[in-house]
């Protein structure tokens, strides 16, 4: 579908011109969307410097970003591989969130007693705050991260699992009263009519659970780390905390930040891919 | 007529319905007493308003439901297999090229794609879709989608194919369009079609048997006989024949939204 551009079309009325306003129109706009946040970025950060200088703020309350990238050089033998842990913490916990989330969700779709029974308790555990059950996890579980695993798990898991159920059920009517005309098995109707239904509500639930995870594995660090044991990024900045080490504090917040743009990113790349050709949420309107 | 269909009187019986009836939650009537003869060859459509049990008709045929009494009894030889379904909805999988569309009958009996590849890019080219065999169902136009669920109906090349309303929603010019298709494969497969619809005009082009229905209660209340030979075209569209069995179709129409009202 066109965009009428009244303006132009009102001084040149031919098509072509417009079609030519149009384009540029869209050249501009595909620019702007890197430029503009590109500038406010030099400019937020110059300001950021300018005001630290000028006005001499103490660095143990608000380091400059020289301050903060110079940590980011000097301290990365201990960011980088606290940046592996909460990268595989964080992946982990997605990757079994996927896996109980969609058996789950299988199960739920194909037994409704299964639902009825378990489908309340998956509820009661998203709802329940992770903060209060980590600190039980590291008591039960002698790993820590194992401990910080089922936190980020418990919070990643309950998208995908409420998304694909959904997903599962949305099923075009007419579809599966052809599926059994043809006389179609269960595990045909799963496999080929099913699944295909529940993938964007599953990719949809992917995207939220990816960045639950980053915040089930930070709050999991906070919390089970803190006994010394020196797990990932969110650890190593709270000791910076308390050591006032401010520079390395923000060049950890710096480098959680960028994983979950990084890990949103990711998950949005996938469900483009999986969904371009055929869902109406992948197309552009031309 | 073509030597391929034999004349109406002596048709092998196919499907026969006698005193079918369909009651909802106990109250609510959708068909009374039915009493239908389908015979191997036969285009037969059942014209009615909406509530008439047409729909309801069809999906006791298909086997989506069983009757309250009555019986239906199917006697093509084959089983219920043997069966192709067209909706008013095109009903493709979005997921799936055009292709694998087509494929999916066989696919859910299991056959394997390499041995059926021929009749899915028969069917394909039958309804003039075969340069399209890769795409997704959002490229095609409503016609073109509809004509993909005619190629599916068809590839497993079934003696009976249902169509519910399936032209109900395209513009006129379209329509008919795949009038004028529907019957032109219809003489290349030889299939027997119950075709349902609530146009006079698309139930006296397409049928050689018309059964008017009424509503509450869904009932048959009159069966015409379309007696124009095939191959029919666009002569037919206009002849005084076509005008007649029009104004036929239409009084007993009338007869049965009167009856309702």
């Amino acid at each position: 579908m066109s965009v009428t551009d009244t303006t132009t079309s009102a001084s040149a009325p031919t098509e072509d011109a417009e079609e030519a306003a149009r384009y540029r129109r869209d050249r501009r706009m595909k620019v702007a969307r890197w430029m503009l946040p590109s500038l406010v970025l030099v400019v937020t950060v110059l300001a950021w410097h300018l005001y630290v200088t000028l006005w001499e703020v103490p660095h143990y309350i608000l380091p400059g970003p020289v301050l903060v990238a110079q940590s980011l050089i000097e301290d990365w033998g201990l960011l980088y591989p606290a940046l592996l842990i909460t990268g595989r913490l964080t992946l982990l916990a997605l990757l079994f969130a996927v896996i109980g989330g969609v058996t789950l969700a299988v199960a739920f779709t194909q037994s409704k007693w299964a639902e009825m029974s378990f489908f309340p308790y998956a509820v009661i555990l998203q709802v329940t705050p992770v903060v209060a059950i980590a600190p039980l996890l590291q008591i039960y579980v002698e790993n820590a991260f194992v401990a910080a695993l089922l936190c980020a798990w418990i919070v990643a898991f309950f998208p995908i699992l409420s998304n694909t159920t959904i997903g599962l059920k949305s099923t075009d009517h007419n579809l599966e009263d052809l599926f059994t005309i043809y006389g179609a098995t269960r595990w045909q109707r799963l496999r080929y009519l099913a699944a295909p239904s529940a993938l964007p509500y599953f990719l949809g639930g992917l995207k939220i659970a990816g960045g639950l995870a980053l915040i089930g594995a930070v709050v999991a660090e906070f919390v089970i780390g803190r006994a010394g044991t020196g797990l990932g990024l969110a650890s190593t900045l709270l000791e910076a905390s308390y050591r006032f080490n401010f520079g390395r504090l923000y060049a950890a917040l710096i480098m959680i930040s960028c994983m979950g743009v990084v890990i949103f990113a990711v998950m949005s790349l996938i469900s483009y891919l999986a969904l371009f050709r055929w869902h109406e949420s992948a197309l552009k309107r031309e | 007529m073509p030597a391929a269909r034999a004349p109406l009187a002596e048709r092998e019986t196919l499907l026969q319905m006698s005193h079918v009836e369909k009651t909802f939650r106990g109250d609510i009537v959708a068909l009374k007493d039915m009493n239908l003869q389908v015979n191997d060859g036969d285009f037969i459509s059942l014209l009615g308003p909406s509530g008439c049990g047409k729909s309801t008709a069809l999906r006791l045929i298909s086997g989506l439901m069983t009757p309250t009494s009555g019986n239906i009894r199917w006697t093509g030889g084959q089983g219920n297999g043997d069966l192709g379904v067209v909706f008013q909805e095109p009903t493709l999988m979005p997921w799936a090229r055009v292709v694998d569309n087509v494929y999916l009958p066989f696919r859910l009996r299991g056959t394997p794609y390499s041995e059926v590849k021929d009749d899915v890019l028969e069917a394909l080219k039958l309804v003039g879709l075969e340069k399209f065999q890769r795409s997704f169902p959002r490229e095609l136009s409503g016609g073109m989608k509809m004509r993909v669920a005619i190629a599916r109906a068809m590839v497993t090349k079934p003696r009976l194919i249902l169509m519910d309303e399936p032209f109900a929603a395209l513009d006129e010019i379209t329509r008919h369009k795949l009038n004028n298709d529907l019957l032109a494969l219809r003489e290349a497969i030889g299939c027997t079609v119950i075709f349902v619809t609530h146009s006079v005009f698309e139930s006296v082009f397409l049928s050689d048997r018309i059964v008017v229905m009424a509503a509450r209660p869904g009932r048959v209340i009159r069966e015409l006989t379309v007696d124009a030979p095939y191959p029919r075209d666009e002569e037919f569209r206009t002849s005084a024949d076509y005008a007649g069995f029009c104004r036929q179709a239409s009084d007993a129409l009338h007869q049965a939204i009167g009856e309702a009202a």
